[in-house]
């Protein structure tokens, strides 16, 4: 697992109050029980941590442009927005 | 227990500085939301807002006394300087000892706190204007409307989050309404267009970028406003007694709340706070002919308040509008400029309309007035407010 996909593990698990151990890849984020609040919190912890900006409103979760459907998911969205920063 | 009627309007929001240049704006539904001008808005993801446009404070006050006036607070003396003009009343004597005025505003004077902060924080000075204090403090506009026009009775400002100035109007009805004060002034004021305050509203990422477009499919959240509005709240025998003219009747007011969730909204508190508004009036649910939504205009409010208004009234509700669509959200001051939607609606005749709607949510199966203004008479309207924290308060007003 890389460095960028540890990181988020440990973001993700801190808003789901739940050990980094006990998230992989393949966890879905609708099997952590996160409220509108800690999904905000999450995105935001992510803005922070990698200095991007992520395409994400609060009105419609199920409807965006960033994939955060499970956490490898998530990393992949992020690593594409770090690389498009980079560009 | 007295009569409560409205004697005096005054404004100032995105659509005009005035009473009539607001009314104007909701008949012919000339939006007042456009790109937003304050510094540094480069660095913001919400670019649009219900901005108050072409206001220059030096042409209603002296320079000495704008030192102490918060953008908040001058929203709200001017606002209140028209509604004290129309009602024609003077308070001198007895009746200035017993007046008394009660605002609402969520943020207070959150300018001068930007500013201080600014200079503090961004540009390294070591002090701040000295009158920073007073400027800021959310009672501001409330102790300077009493010292203006002598108004020496219960004065204070409600502070909660959406539905401010709901409660606030809700206390000054009642209190004219149990005797306590012959007349109140009250509504509310808000002035949060500023660079810290929209960078809070944008973190919470429920903004729309583009257009405020309340109940419609494809809404896609609030776009801010600001402003003011204030009346004067006045008992009946009073008003009557010295041949005012009557604006509206303020029937009933009820207010509760969800203790359910911080941002999420109930409908069951949402149908809760409009049966015990009609209650309160002595009213049913089928005498009402208009009501002004709080329609923000996210996903969760409006299918929510839609919700709630088919529960209390039935399978074929009023005609219901927001007109968020055309000021923006005002947030603490937003019920006091929406309820002369509702005074526009009794008075003249003419239902405001929803701007920006453009197509039908099938979870908010309401008649929205969508972007045209209606002729329609009514006689009672009732308008909402359910607040971030579950707060509610309903207002109905009657025909006279």
């Amino acid at each position: 697992m890389t460095q960028t996909a540890q990181t988020i593990i440990g973001i993700i698990a801190e808003q789901a109050l739940l050990d980094p151990a006990d998230l992989t890849l393949d966890t879905r984020l609708d099997q952590l029980a996160l409220d509108s609040l800690a999904m905000v919190e999450l995105i935001f912890a992510l803005e922070e941590t990698f200095d991007i900006s992520v395409p994400f409103n609060a009105n419609d979760p199920g409807k965006q442009d960033f994939d955060l459907s499970s956490v490898g998911a998530i990393v992949r969205a992020v690593e594409g927005l770090v690389s498009q920063k980079a560009a | 227990m007295h009569r409560v009627v409205i004697t005096g309007a005054g404004t100032i929001n995105a659509l005009g500085h005035d009473v009539p240049a607001t009314f104007a704006g909701f008949a012919t539904g000339t939006g007042g939301i456009g790109a937003l001008d304050i510094p540094d808005v480069d660095r913001l993801s919400i670019r649009v807002a219900g901005q108050v446009r072409g206001w220059t404070a030096s042409d209603h006050f002296d320079l000495r006394s704008l030192s102490l006036y918060d953008r908040m607070t001058q929203f709200a003396l001017w606002s209140a300087q028209q509604a004290v003009a129309q009602s024609g009343l003077q308070f001198d004597g007895a009746l200035g000892l017993r007046s008394g005025v009660v605002l609402g505003t969520a943020g207070g004077g959150l300018g001068t706190i930007d500013d201080s902060y600014r200079a503090v924080y961004a540009e390294g000075k070591n002090r701040v204007h000295p009158l920073t204090v007073p400027r800021l403090m959310a009672s501001a506009g409330v102790s300077h409307i009493s010292m203006t026009y002598g108004l020496q009775g219960p004065a204070f400002t409600v502070s909660t989050a959406c539905a401010s100035s709901n409660h606030a109007m809700g206390l000054a009805f009642q209190m004219v309404r149990s005797g306590a004060a012959p007349v109140m002034l009250t509504g509310g004021a808000e002035a949060m267009l500023t660079f810290g305050g929209l960078k809070a509203w944008e973190g919470l990422r429920v903004m729309a970028t583009d257009a405020c477009r309340p109940f419609s499919a494809d809404r896609s959240g609030m776009v801010q406003g600001e402003g003011a509005a204030v009346f004067v709240f006045e008992s009946y025998d009073h008003a009557r007694a010295r041949g005012a003219e009557i604006l509206a009747e303020v029937a009933g007011f009820a207010m509760c709340s969800d203790a359910h969730d911080i941002v999420m909204p109930s409908a069951e508190g949402a149908v809760r706070a409009m049966r015990a508004a009609l209650d309160d009036a002595g009213l049913a649910a089928g005498q009402v002919g208009y009501i002004n939504a709080h329609g923000t205009g996210t996903k969760a409010n409006d299918a929510n308040e839609a919700m709630a208004i088919r529960t209390v009234f039935g399978q074929s509700p009023p005609p219901v509008s927001s007109t968020k669509g055309a000021h923006g959200h005002i947030i603490g001051g937003t019920g006091a400029v929406e309820l002369l939607a509702c005074l526009m609606a009794l008075r003249e005749g003419v239902l405001a309309p929803t701007l920006g709607f453009r197509a039908a949510d099938p979870d908010c199966a309401l008649d929205v007035v969508p972007n045209t203004a209606r002729d329609a008479p009514v006689d009672v309207a009732i308008s909402n407010a359910f607040a971030f924290g579950g707060l509610n308060a309903v207002l109905v007003l009657r025909r006279i």
